[in-house]
């Protein structure tokens, strides 16, 4: 008997039976329907990446290398380049991360780690509304608010660690009575602070998902080996939630890279390489793009998209750079419920 | 036999051994009152410890801006006051604990210190933006007029921006009748029919959330506008909205779908379900609440996305009801535009329009938090109500099917009740 069995077994594995799955009627119209929503939004999105890449490569062409290179934005007379905009768009992005990975990784922590039961629930709803808050809104209080409150600050920095490149100030003398404040407004510093702000929210609360999905299991066996809560923090949940970190940190940056208004509302643009952070005066991307798109000729326009472009290939691989970190580390990994 | 024996100790047996000190533990006799022992982490030393570093910390503060150095503003006295507090803290905390405890304790106290400070910066944000709102909110003409008959001197008893909340309301209702159907399908698309092709279009979806708003506007502002030369509209605006907000709302739909347990869906399909009955279903109800996210998140980064719509809706002080024609204004151009006015009354109406922003996604929250805030499996009463009825007539049906006795509903229901 027992030959006979593996026989069979045998027999089987030779030959997999064939699967062949008849649908009805109603699956094969719902496959469709769903098959061409797909196809429609590939479409969509190819057709803007590709008018994109075509229109900017126009001025692409045209400009050369020194697209990359020239500072100054004329593209009428043929003089026109990324270099100040590209740099000042880096230092804006760069200052806002530096801001916002330590208070986002605290208040990640705080809301999953420390918050009080009761309070956990409405401090997620509290980060997500905040995620909500339009730029336009941090924009005004940066352009308003923050500019004043922080003139001293930047001015202290500025005295005391100016010797430093990137905090030096042209025209301002520390012991100078007559000096004005007014060469501290409007620069990188500031527009940075706001964005900083204006992203933390968003990868605060993707970091906060990768924190509380750390496995109760390992969180226990630490604190039963006699961990304190940090050191349960440190020895599990944060390195449970490094793709989360590291994830919600790019995913803030792309958003830093591209934020348009309040920036807009806070710099005042100018076309050259303003390595000195504290001083007035800086430029973006989109900002350039909101401040000329109204009287753009034609190829003014396509230098524009070229503009734009350089900007959405530098997201791009952060964003991808971003998922595949998410994608290798282990949060999220379980959907078996 | 032992199980019994130790079941029922009080009954005096002869293997039962007989402590003398332990009489006062007898069963039926008073124990000591049993006091739960704190697990708290939170002692009294800490919360001195806290104070008292606070307090210190203000204190220095003070002393250095007003005594040793010549500093001014109060971001920079908080700042200050804030590091002296976490230094003193510290120092505190060393001088008891050591090691580990005193780790534990300074980092507790950095991610909350870290929230507080997190949480006061935004609330400073909206505290302030509706301070400055607060002169053109309180007119009532603010919110039942618009601009066309104020000029940017006249007092903020005239004009208002109603032409601008209706503009953003029509831009967001046409962006989402397009991106929730086409959105939603896509996302199904890319967990229940997956392959190469969904493999595709998931990689340029992903590519596409990281398109700058600014690069939709301008796309649509150089296809639409420049190109087909329809001039700047509503509806411009809004499909510039609708390229922004479908990768957002496909990549988190998509998410959502994907994490419905295999098991759920293997059980409709094992019960003979077909696959659309099955997403129909048992997908789209389990991912109510996920969807819902991901909807509100694409929402709220369209209805407050201020550049898209400044290169293609144009700017008016208009009321315009018709999305396809003449320029129409949405709530953040509108404050964009007006706070760059030199007028304080204009500046004052632009933050208004910014406070009727806020209280708009606030109120889409709630909104989407009472349709779609409720867990899978959890029924509102009606719907609880109507399932009821359903498994009702499901019985008599099935009953009337098998040859029994057809039962009156009513008979039926009255036996129910007596039961």
């Amino acid at each position: 008997m027992p030959t006979e069995v593996i026989e069979h077994r045998e027999a089987a594995s030779a030959t997999p039976r064939k699967l062949s799955t008849v649908r009805g009627r109603q699956d094969v119209l719902f496959r469709a329907a769903a098959r061409s929503g797909g196809t429609t939004v590939l479409l969509i999105m190819t057709l803007v990446g590709v008018f994109l890449f075509v229109r900017g490569f126009d001025a692409i062409t045209d400009a050369g290398t020194a697209f990359i290179t020239t500072e100054a934005w004329s593209p009428n007379e043929g003089n026109f380049g990324i270099a100040a905009v590209l740099f000042g768009t880096v230092t804006i992005a760069t200052i806002a991360i530096v801001l916002a990975v330590p208070l986002s990784i605290g208040t990640a922590l705080y809301i999953s780690e420390f918050a009080p039961r009761g309070l956990k629930r409405s401090l997620i709803t509290i980060v997500d509304l905040m995620a909500a808050v339009p730029s336009v809104v941090y924009g005004l209080w940066g352009f308003l608010w923050l500019t004043d409150a922080i003139l001293p600050i930047a001015e202290w920095i500025s005295t005391h660690f100016g010797w430093i490149p990137i905090f030096d100030v042209d025209g301002f003398e520390p012991g100078d009575p007559l000096s004005t404040t007014t060469v501290f407004t409007a620069s990188a510093f500031i527009a940075g602070i706001v964005v900083g702000l204006m992203v933390t929210p968003i990868a605060s609360s993707i970091m906060r998902e990768a924190f509380s999905q750390a496995p109760v299991g390992e969180r226990e066996g630490a604190l039963a080996l006699g961990a304190t809560r940090w050191g349960m923090v440190t020895s599990v949940v944060l390195p449970f939630g490094r793709g989360g970190i590291i994830g919600g940190t790019m995913l803030g940056l792309g958003r830093a890279l591209g934020e348009t208004i309040a920036v807009y509302l806070v710099i005042s643009p100018v076309f050259v390489i303003q390595p000195n952070i504290l001083q007035t005066g800086t430029n973006s991307i989109s900002s350039l793009v909101a401040l000329r798109f109204n009287e753009a000729s034609e190829f003014e326009l396509s230098a524009l998209m070229a503009a734009g472009l350089a900007l959405f290939l530098m997201t791009l691989v952060i964003n991808f750079g971003a998922s595949m970190v998410i994608a290798r580390s282990r949060s999220g990994a379980e959907s078996e419920g | 036999m032992m199980t019994e024996l130790l079941e029922r100790p009080d009954e005096p047996t002869l293997f039962s051994t007989h402590l003398p000190g332990r009489d006062g533990e007898a069963p039926g006799a008073t124990k000591p009152p049993q006091t739960r022992r704190n697990l708290s982490t939170l002692h009294r030393d800490d919360v001195i410890r806290l104070l008292g570093a606070l307090a210190a910390g203000i204190c220095t503060a003070a002393w250095l801006f007003t005594q040793v150095m010549p500093l001014r503003g109060a971001v920079g006295f908080v700042a200050i006051s804030f590091v002296l507090f976490l230094l003193y803290y510290v120092v505190l905390v060393a001088m008891d604990d050591g090691g580990p405890a005193m780790k534990d304790k300074v980092a507790s106290v950095f991610a909350h210190a870290i929230a507080m400070l997190l949480f006061a910066a935004l609330a400073c944000v909206i505290i302030f933006t509706f301070a400055r709102a607060f002169d053109a909110l309180v007119n009532l003409n603010f919110w039942t007029t618009d601009l066309s008959a104020a000029g940017p001197i006249d007092p903020l008893d005239k004009g208002g921006i109603l032409h601008a909340m209706v503009g953003t309301l029509i831009m967001i209702t046409i962006a989402l009748a397009i991106s929730i159907p086409l959105g939603v399908l896509t996302a199904v698309f890319l967990s229940e029919v997956p392959g190469p092709f969904a493999r595709l279009v998931r990689t340029v979806v992903e590519a596409m959330t990281a398109l700058p708003s600014i690069v939709a506007g301008l796309f649509i502002y150089a296809t639409w506008i420049v190109a087909f030369g329809m001039g700047q509209s509503g509806f411009a605006a809004s499909l510039a909205m609708t390229i922004m907000m479908l990768p957002i709302i496909i990549r988190a739909a998509d998410v959502v779908l994907r994490l419905v347990p295999g098991n759920l869906k293997e059980a409709a399909l094992a019960m003979g379900a077909s696959q659309w009955r099955t997403v129909w279903h048992v997908v789209l109800p389990t991912t109510r609440s996920g969807l819902t996210t991901a909807i509100i998140l694409g929402t709220a980064r369209g209805i407050g996305e201020t550049s898209p719509v400044l290169l293609t809706a144009g700017y008016t002080t208009y009321m315009n009801h018709n999305p396809f024609e003449g320029p129409m204004v949405s709530l953040p151009l509108a404050t964009f535009n007006l706070v760059r006015s030199p007028e304080p009354n204009q500046v004052a109406r632009g933050f208004g329009a910014a406070a009727v922003l806020m209280l708009l996604v606030l109120f889409l929250f709630v909104v989407a938090r009472v349709i779609g805030g409720r867990g899978p499996g959890q029924l509102s009463p009606r719907q609880a109500a109507r399932r009821q009825r359903q498994s009702r007539s499901d019985v008599i049906r099935f009953a009337a099917r098998e040859g029994h006795v057809l039962l009156d509903p009513r008979a039926h229901r009255s036996t129910r009740r007596r039961r």
